[in-house]
């Protein structure tokens, strides 16, 4: 595949690493990445080895399905219940347990839950089950939103009238303010998500260099492309010069995708929203515009929810903040591994949780 | 659920690019990328793609690295 070996090439890697260790000195530097994909090519490729001991690798909430609170699942299991309503998900949602039980888990007795690899693969089902209200869990970061406003905005162009969506996108720019604002934490850098930024570009993360001085370096998937961000990150830090700057020119550019932020904004409008682990972030979710009412499975779909209950002894919230690594949890690889998975982290592949477990494994 | 690997445009009819990825062919909605052609990579997400690859960024991206490389080599 072209530009895939040409970043993982091993002599470069090396060369890149010794480059590390020699700009960022002795220097204490905390990077973080807020982005799944990332948190899982970093265990994948052993970059952590890669650096020497001053350089730290923090992940944060890069998960969509880890920041979901169990309120939003517990409506998607109460949707899944009621007569006549389809739901429909990505994968990785359905085995995340609620308060009571997962999709997975509501499906076994009996609701109506189907798994579906397209928002648009949700609207094709309403058109082919029109006594059904078909509703979509719209779940997912910047890079996700846009497909679903496309599949909201076709819906809305050529019916059906039964294709819902419960809104439940976040916005990451807003996040990596509260972990800034975190003292706990003490990021000095952010690796920057490839596809998020794809989407809406360099000028939403301007205000991390600007107001805060936290330099932020978009970066790509592979081996090198990390490497390289962290060795532009380091700069930036010794220097004392933040910016925002793109290693993963190839696919995001400084504009981000105008289409895509467009019809983004024809269809959402930000709203306050709440995250595990990080709680409340103002501005850091997406409703759907007022005039699109009739397609938010939470006003047109009235269901009755369960009181939210916490998944005892799970520290998902603190893992998803940086402030402690999976193997902190006295539950992890015991009663949490991911095939009995208590708490989200270790259910979808990009959860810490479970890229930990993977990659590293148990004992250490 | 990010996809890292840039599919290449085989053929294009209206709002749909018929892609292939290792190997296998693969439908999926341009309409967030409306100036995609076919022979050029898609990076793609939930069925939809998102962006196009640009091979002289890629090149010029590879060609820092090497001579950022070479300076660690030099002892800078
Ligand atoms: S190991 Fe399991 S129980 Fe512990 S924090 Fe991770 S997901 Fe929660």
């Amino acid at each position: 595949m072209k530009y895939l070996e040409e970043f993982r090439n091993q002599d470069l890697a090396q060369k890149l690493s010794l480059k590390i260790r020699e700009v960022a000195g002795k220097d204490r530097i905390s990077l973080m990445e807020v982005c799944g994909t990332h948190t899982m090519a970093i265990h994948k490729f052993g970059i952590k080895g890669l650096l020497p001991e001053n350089v730290r690798l923090i992940s944060g909430p890069g998960c969509p399905v880890c920041v979901t609170p169990n309120a939003y699942l517990d409506r998607a299991v109460a949707l899944s219940r009621k007569e006549k309503v389809l739901v429909t998900t990505f994968g990785d949602m359905l085995r995340v347990p609620g308060s009571s039980a997962s999709l997975e888990q509501a499906r076994a007795q009996g609701a109506a839950v189907r798994m579906v690899y397209s928002p648009m693969d949700a609207l094709k089902l309403a058109r082919e089950n029109p006594d059904l209200q078909v509703v979509f869990l719209a779940v997912g970061f910047e890079t996700t939103s846009p497909t679903i406003a496309a599949t909201v905005a076709e819906a809305e162009n050529r019916g059906p009238d039964n294709f819902f969506i419960l809104p439940g996108h976040k916005l990451i720019p807003p996040a990596m303010k509260a972990l800034t604002e975190n003292q706990k934490i003490g990021i000095s850098g952010f690796i920057c998500p490839a596809h998020v930024s794809a989407i809406i570009g360099l000028e939403p993360y301007r205000f991390l260099a600007e107001d805060y001085r936290i330099p932020c370096v978009v970066a790509g998937f592979e081996p090198l492309d990390i490497l390289q961000s962290i060795l532009m990150l380091a700069e930036m830090i010794v220097a004392g010069k933040p910016a925002v700057l793109n290693e993963y020119r190839r696919v995001a550019t400084e504009a981000g995708n105008v289409n895509a932020q467009k019809l983004l904004s024809k269809t959402f409008e930000p709203t306050d929203s709440e995250w595990r682990g990080l709680g409340e972030i103002p501005g850091s979710g997406l409703r759907l515009r007022p005039e699109l009412a009739r397609r938010d499975a939470e006003k047109m779909i009235p269901v009755k929810v369960e009181p939210t209950r916490e998944h005892k002894g799970c520290r998902c919230g603190e893992v998803l903040q940086g402030l402690i690594e999976p193997p902190a949890c006295p539950l992890y690889g015991k009663a949490c591994n991911p095939e009995k998975p208590i708490g989200p982290c270790m259910v979808s592949s990009e959860g810490s949780c479970a890229a930990f477990y993977k990659y590293v494994g148990v004992a250490r | 659920m990010c996809l890292a690997v840039p599919m290449k445009v085989e053929q294009i009819q209206g709002s749909i690019a018929v892609v292939i990825s290792a190997g296998m062919k693969m439908q999926v909605d341009i309409s967030l990328t409306p100036e995609a052609r076919v022979g050029e990579y898609l990076i793609v997400h939930a069925g939809f793609a998102i962006e196009t690859l640009k091979p002289a960024e890629a090149e010029e991206t590879l060609k820092l690295m090497a001579e950022m490389a070479a300076l660690a080599e030099d002892g800078d």
